[in-house]
């Protein structure tokens, strides 16, 4: 019966066999509490025997999930006011929960739901929990090893620093986003588009376009911000210029490359209506094209974000996002760094995840959405 | 003759926009130009103008040929230990772009070798490293360079770790479909020859994930040297074509700005190509026939 443990089980155990030699948790004098540890212990006992105790996944998921979460929860909250005190057994009991986590997303990922409904719940929840582990490991190792606060804040007081500041966040992404950002990325993708438009119609522009359309995709073009910056100011106005160049190239190529891609069978089947070019580029080669031009506004959107964080970084008004990083950095206000950071990513995935559920909607037809 | 007739059309559209840049340049140029000839009092005949909207020494949009004196009298008539030598310069964010990119291949590889192999790695990864490209990680950037070198760790290795970031990703997701790429029968001709997953992964998932990895390696390389140029920004850094950039920004140096920029495109363009030549080599070598 104790064979049939998993490798994460046997571990587990051993880290938590080792944490109990070289207790205590904390080096400092009124540490954790002998309750507290005693809790931790039997969490991690618990989690690591249930692959064999449980009889069926969904239970054994369940206690997994409250071992190893209220093991790390135990630690981490035992740990506040003891910060760089942790002692080996705080490690090792961090691991061996982690461990059990792991265990825990192999069942869930080895589960074969019956409904379709669940198996999207699983494919969500297995990436939730390798993030909130990701996030456990930084809060436990920052804080018990006392990690510098300049070198890496833990993330409970990123998340303090967001919570402290969201007016001035707020004030930077309406200068970043939502003026130069947005104006740069809709003046870009049009302007690309309307390009390639042109470029289909006609084939010499095609062909001298291209090569050059992508030779640039390689190119550093970033580079050209402080030349913006230099020529329509420090404003917005000069980020949204970097933007529209940056953005320019993936639409022009994206979209040429998607005009081609409708079949010769529905192109002959428009020439038997006597289809004219605009008729057959709207009602056939555009839809049959939308595919590559989301591929393209979804590269864009990341591209459009960089180039205007960093176009600010050589000279901005007093306010957005690359102007608060680059200033925090210099004072070492490192929490209010990561904050930024953490809207810039937050903005990136809405931005993102918008484009991704108009192109479902959009693309209704295409053989990926319809999972045929 | 193909190879002519293919490069008319590309030439000509250049030619154009080098005609577009002239015209701009003369453009921009032009008001600062007349401010600066009323004020001295000199009347010149509209030839003269233009040829002096083309020569200032700081312009707002140098002239082609300025910038392409400045790149070739920086590139080639100096010695490359010059720190106003563009080879100098170029050397600097080569080499953290070389050793960001070798990083961020093996970890690539690295990491799809799991996900192909480890279904919890799959499910629980695999997502994360596609959300970790919709955020605009450049931005991390000034970060890692002041807080390295406030532990004491500058030059090469913050900004190669830059361009590790990202160089993975492109590299990660292309092996991943690489090595998932052989067909279904090729997979089952293994089983019947009873090969041990080592084997598989050897002898059939390797080989065919080879185009992958090199189609992947060249947005990598690309993306690594655009990390290497925005890792020499924030810190004010000596050397680098970010560093070139910056200091042009500081100064109005326009003319070395552009140097600067078109030195940033020559090395790209030869990593692709170095990348894009390494591909053929090693197909060669595996005995793919020429298409």
């Amino acid at each position: 019966m104790i064979a049939k443990l998993p490798w994460q089980s046997w571990l587990a155990l051993a880290l938590a066999a080792v944490a109990a030699i070289s207790l205590p948790i904390v080096s400092a004098d009124p540490g954790f509490g002998a309750a507290t540890s005693l809790v931790v212990f039997a969490l991690v006992l618990i989690g690591a025997a249930v692959p064999v105790l449980a009889r069926s996944a969904a239970v054994e998921a369940v206690v997994l999930f409250v071992a190893a979460h209220g093991a790390a929860w135990l630690l981490i909250s035992g740990i506040a006011g003891h910060e760089g005190e942790a002692t080996r057994a705080f490690f090792l009991l961090v691991a061996a929960s982690w461990l059990i986590a792991w265990r825990l997303a192999t069942v869930l990922s080895a589960m074969k739901p019956r409904s379709r409904e669940a198996g999207w719940v699983l494919k969500l929840i297995v990436p939730a929990i390798f993030g909130v582990w990701i996030l456990i490991i930084w809060e436990a190792v920052t804080r018990g090893a006392g990690i510098p606060f300049i070198l890496l804040p833990p993330p409970s007081a990123i998340g303090a620093k967001f919570a402290a500041n969201l007016s001035v966040l707020a004030a930077d992404v309406r200068q970043t986003i939502f003026k130069a950002v947005i104006a740069g990325y809709a003046i870009g993708c049009v302007s690309g588009f309307a390009v390639a438009i042109l470029a289909d119609r006609f084939l010499f522009l095609r062909r001298g376009l291209m090569p050059i359309g992508n030779m640039v995709s390689a190119l550093p073009i970033i580079g050209v911000a402080p030349v913006m910056v230099m020529w329509f100011g420090f404003d917005w106005q000069s980020k949204a210029a970097v933007v529209v160049i940056m953005t320019f190239f993936p639409m022009l190529v994206n979209t040429v490359a998607g005009l081609t891609a409708a079949g010769h069978m529905e192109r002959d089947l428009m020439r038997t209506y006597a289809a004219d070019y605009w008729q057959t580029l709207v009602k056939l080669r555009l839809p049959a094209a939308m595919p590559f031009i989301f591929n393209a506004l979804k590269i864009n959107s990341t591209l459009a974000l960089i180039g205007a964080i960093v176009a600010e970084f050589f000279g901005t008004p007093v306010v957005g996002m690359g102007f608060r990083i680059s200033t925090e950095v210099g004072r070492m206000n490192v929490d209010m760094v990561w904050a930024e950071i953490a809207v810039a990513a937050l903005a990136g995935s809405i931005f993102y995840g918008v484009l991704a559920l108009i192109e479902r909607a959009v693309t209704f037809w295409h053989p990926s959405v319809r999972g045929g | 003759m193909t190879a002519l007739r293919n490069s008319v059309p590309v030439i000509a559209i250049l030619l154009l926009i080098v005609a577009g840049w002239y015209v701009g340049s003369y453009a921009l140029n032009a008001p600062f130009q007349r401010d600066l000839d009323r004020r001295a009092g000199v009347t010149s005949t509209p030839w003269e103008f233009v040829v002096k909207t083309m020569t200032q020494p700081k312009p707002t949009l140098p002239a082609p040929h300025q910038v392409a004196q400045n790149f070739f009298e920086n590139t080639f008539l100096r010695k490359v230990t010059s720190n106003r030598s563009l080879v100098y310069h170029a050397w600097v964010t080569l080499s953290a772009t070389l050793l960001g990119f070798a990083f961020g291949t093996a970890l690539g590889i690295a990491i799809a070798v799991g996900i192909v192999h480890v279904t919890t790695l799959d499910r629980s990864l695999m997502p994360w490293i596609i959300a970790s490209q919709t955020i605009p990680i450049l931005a991390l950037a000034p970060m890692i360079i002041v807080v390295l070198a406030a532990v004491g760790i500058t030059g090469l290795i913050p900004k190669s770790l830059i361009s590790t970031y990202l160089s993975f990703f492109p590299v990660a997701v292309g092996m991943v479909k690489g090595l998932r790429s052989p067909e279904f029968t090729h997979l089952d001709l293994m089983h019947t020859y009873n090969a041990s997953k080592a084997q598989v992964f050897w002898k059939l998932r390797v080989p065919a994930s080879v185009p992958f990895l090199f189609t992947s390696m060249k947005v990598a390389v690309a993306a690594s040297l655009v990390g290497a140029i925005v890792g020499e920004l924030p810190t004010g850094a000596v050397a680098g074509i970010g560093a070139k950039l910056l200091n042009g920004s500081y100064y109005s140096q326009t003319i070395d700005m552009f140097a600067a920029l078109v030195a940033g495109s020559v090395v790209a363009v030869m990593l692709v190509l170095l990348v894009g030549l390494a591909a053929r080599i090693t197909e060669r070598l595996m005995g793919a026939r020429p298409a």
